[in-house]
């Protein structure tokens, strides 16, 4: 006898607890596509979600969609707004998504933002609409103060993170932190590193004192060194430490006391700030280096010999971010010393300096590719490239997941052929297959995208400056790179054509910014027209639009997908080119 | 006034051989529209009549300089676009490194930093106390009476007020062009009872807030000094600002 599944009989609270096992949004989007019974019980039981793009979809949708949501994470602004490309003004406000969700999701516990505009009424609402809230995440976030944070604090009574990373804070006054009342024992996470002044620190280490969970702190800068040791001990339990300013006069009993401190954080696994190194305090953190995997010393102007006596002891690092201060010395140290590393970011000390200030080249990069077999996410700052040494790094790490080179100047040839470094991008994109984001310098041709277009099959994110030649090479990208999601393209001659012949890929796409190129006003609006499920911004600051020759190229253009329609909040120097518009316009 | 400005002319005069434009504000020195304003050589104090050259004549002729930041072009034809301005640098030669927006990509955040720090650890100890640092970025936000919402500036992409004047009209073309909050634009201070006049009119005064915490006008102090001691500005109705002459006067006598 022959027994028949069927699945529309599979209990609902059964399928729910299966889905609860599946946490990727992919992976959650798929399930809810297989049926309209399981995307009923699906869109019941989503706890988070992820909007790449706040523009992309209304708060309003989501919440109709998704009633019982817990967890939300935002993006507002494009990438290149961390570069001043887009003017202040532009948008990516959270009020309308936190006002909406205020009613659509009281039981929200934990809010995640990047590249947004967060104001103090904003986060007021917050502290007041949702009663279990935990945690709040603003990254490279701007538009709030610290009252906004008092709010906060005297509020969320259960709040587990609260993390500034980056932000811009106005700093009114550093008395926030004393509005966590002395009943808040629940803090796991806090990062107030990019605060500008002082906050209160008897409050700061009463709050240490009192929360037994905390597992990260950053500290801002004002935190002077010879306080760390006391915070440290009321801490032992940390995993994560970021210092305040690393300087002090020199004292033995400072140096020996901090050490002490340092000696009993057994958990401590990342460390960050050193803001203002005074190089004899560094031995002071050499009992927990052995057990550090992630450091952060990209502000900490110190010279390559005490960092190589740093990061040499750090034998299990896996993260090392750093100025280029380390110079090619020490990436070799570091390449024979850190075996695990995974990810490495060199920063420029000196970005708008002439002449370089250190001896960083090509050699570090490769030197840290041969000896580092696990190194899969790099982001290089340096002066000089070669094809040659792309090549070496390409064979040496097919592993290499991101890879973001920056030569400082613009249009730099490969330093010993003078040619175009076309060859030893190509052979990055064809040697490391799973690669999912790049970015590109240097003098780079069509060639280059023509290599791009045909191996980077994974590629996710692309960085384009100062490259290419004609609208072949923009053609190449689009038409080739299944997996593109996100393309930033600044400085290119690139026009129309490619951008008209490709238009249904940019549906396929969260973004795409284009500026400083060669994209007329009249492909702007054709596009808009003929894509209504694309949101055509043309950014232009000089004067409106309707006086402007159709042929004329715009500065700056962003396109994305949306199912929300044009957004009702562009400032003056923000146009979208769909049809209505395109009315107004003539 | 004529306010209403026909980019369609402008832009059909891009052709055309592009000399000093008329159309913008100018924060030039006297006799203005100088490629590269010198800094005034008798150091802090000037009267006002010598201070700034402020003109905004909205009557333009000429296109507006259309890829004022794209220093490195990539299209013949924007390449002649880029003589319009006044102000333009050479374009023959290549930009330094600093006129080009966004980079190298550092984030503004990494670059204040930076700058702080670099100032901090150098021997020069009064250097330390200044909060702009000797180097990369100083973001002021600039605000204007009417406007919605604020700018910011990056005061140390520019080298003199000439520079900043434009970018400035730029930015906030929006509002005075279509004539929605009224604006006449900046005001001619080519003389004290013209300014006088003009203070007591509806247009546009440039101010900005100091180390000290004091509104003052701008242009009466050396460029590189203004941009170590401006931490907000703010385009002043021209009413408003009345205030503002007398005490910049007796700052500047101060100084002395």
């Amino acid at each position: 006898m022959l027994k028949r599944m069927s699945y529309s009989s599979f209990p609902e609270d059964v399928l729910e607890h299966v889905f609860s096992f599946v946490q990727s949004d992919k992976d959650r989007n798929a399930i809810s596509l297989v049926c309209k019974s399981w995307f009923e019980i699906e869109r019941w039981c989503r706890r988070r979600i992820f909007v790449g793009n706040c523009y992309a979809v209304s708060p309003r949708m989501v919440i109709r969609r998704f009633p019982d949501v817990r967890s939300v994470e935002l993006k507002g602004k494009p990438h290149f707004a961390d570069f001043n490309l887009v003017p202040e003004g532009w948008g990516g406000h959270v009020y309308p998504w936190i006002y909406a969700m205020a009613t659509g999701y009281p039981c929200l516990e934990e809010i995640r933002l990047k590249r947004m505009v967060v104001t103090d009424e904003t986060l007021e609402l917050i502290a007041k609409s949702f009663k279990n809230f935990k945690v709040l995440v603003l990254s490279s976030c701007e538009g709030f103060s610290t009252h906004g944070l008092a709010a906060i604090a005297a509020n969320c009574r259960n709040l587990r993170e609260l993390d500034l990373r980056e932000s811009e804070v106005e700093d009114l006054s550093g008395n926030w932190l004393s509005h966590f009342p002395d009943t808040c024992t629940s803090l796991v996470a806090l990062n107030i590193a990019c605060l500008g002044s002082e906050v209160s620190f008897s409050a700061l280490e009463r709050m240490v004192g009192r929360s037994p969970n905390l597992r990260t702190l950053r500290l801002n800068r004002a935190v002077p060194l010879d306080k760390l040791a006391n915070l440290l001990r009321r801490a032992p339990q940390l995993v994560e430490l970021g210092t305040g300013a690393y300087s002090s006069d020199l004292r033995p009993e400072v140096l020996s006391n901090l050490a002490g401190a340092f000696s009993g954080c057994k958990e401590l696994k990342g460390m960050s700030g050193f803001w203002d190194v005074v190089p004899a305090y560094l031995p002071a953190i050499y009992p927990v280096c052995s057990g550090l995997t992630s450091l952060n010393l990209s502000y900490a102007s110190v010279q390559s010999p005490d960092l190589i006596k740093l990061v040499s002891q750090c034998l299990n690092l896996q993260r090392l971010w750093i100025l280029d201060y380390i110079e090619d010395s020490g990436l070799e140290a570091l390449a024979a010393s850190c075996k695990d590393l995974q990810e490495l970011r060199v920063f420029p000390s000196e970005p708008f300096g002439v002449e370089p200030n250190v001896s960083l080249t090509e050699q570090g990069l490769v030197c840290v590719s041969e000896g580092c077999p696990k190194l899969e996410s790099v982001l290089y700052f340096c002066r000089r490239f070669s094809n040659d040494a792309l090549v070496t790094i390409a064979r040496n790490r097919p592993n290499m997941i991101r890879f973001r080179l920056c030569i400082i100047e613009p249009q730099t040839p490969d330093y010993l052929t003078h040619q175009p470094l076309d060859t030893g991008f190509g052979a990055i994109v064809e040697h490391c297959k799973d690669l999912r984001r790049l970015s590109l310098s240097g003098l780079l041709t069509d060639r280059v995208f023509e290599y791009i277009g045909t191996y980077a099959k994974k590629l996710e994110m692309l960085s384009v400056a100062f490259a290419g030649e004609t609208d072949l090479g923009l053609h190449h990208v689009l038409s080739g790179c299944e997996s593109l999601r996100k393309l930033e393209i600044r400085d290119c001659p690139f026009g129309d054509k490619a951008l008209l012949a490709n238009a249904a890929k940019l549906e396929t796409m969260r973004s795409l910014w284009m500026s400083s190129c060669s994209v007329s006003l009249e492909a702007c609006k054709l596009l808009g027209q003929k894509m209504p499920r694309l949101n055509v911004e043309v950014i232009d600051e000089r004067g409106p639009l309707d006086s402007m020759p159709e042929s004329f190229p715009v500065e700056k253009l962003y396109i994305y997908r949306s199912v929300a329609g044009p957004r009702f909040d562009m400032p003056g120097f923000v146009w979208n080119m769909d049809e209505d518009s395109a009315l107004r316009l003539s | 006034m004529e306010v209403g400005l026909k980019m369609a002319n402008m832009l059909g005069a891009a052709d055309r051989d592009l000399n000093l434009k008329e159309t913008e504000l100018c924060l030039g020195l006297p006799g203005g529209g100088k490629t590269e304003p010198e800094t005034p050589k008798t150091g802090n104090k000037r009267g006002f009549s010598e201070t700034v050259d402020l003109k905004l004549n909205f009557q333009s002729k000429e296109a507006v300089d259309l890829n004022e930041k794209n220093n490195i072009n990539n299209s013949s034809s924007s390449k002649e676009k880029n003589l319009l301005s006044s102000c333009t640098k050479d374009p023959a030669k290549p930009p330094s490194k600093a006129q080009v927006v966004g980079w190298p990509p550092v984030r503004s955040y990494r670059k204040n930093i930076m700058a702080h720090q670099k100032s901090s650890s150098q021997e020069d100890g009064e250097k330390a106390a200044m909060s702009g640092g000797s180097s990369s970025a100083a973001f002021v936000k600039v605000c204007m009476d009417g406007a919605p919402y604020l700018r910011k500036v990056d005061l140390k992409m520019y080298k003199s007020y000439q520079e900043l004047s434009d970018a400035l009209a730029k930015m906030f073309s929006s509002f005075t062009m279509g004539g929605n909050y009224g604006a006449q634009g900046m005001i001619d201070f080519m003389n004290e009872s013209k300014l006088m006049d003009l203070l007591n009119s509806s247009e546009y005064v440039p101010t900005y807030e100091d180390k000290d915490g004091d509104w003052m006008l701008v242009g009466d102090v050396p460029w590189d000094m203004f941009v170590d001691s401006c931490k907000r500005l703010r385009l002043m109705k021209g009413s408003e600002a009345i205030g503002l002459a007398p005490r910049a006067m007796e700052k500047c006598k101060s100084r002395a």
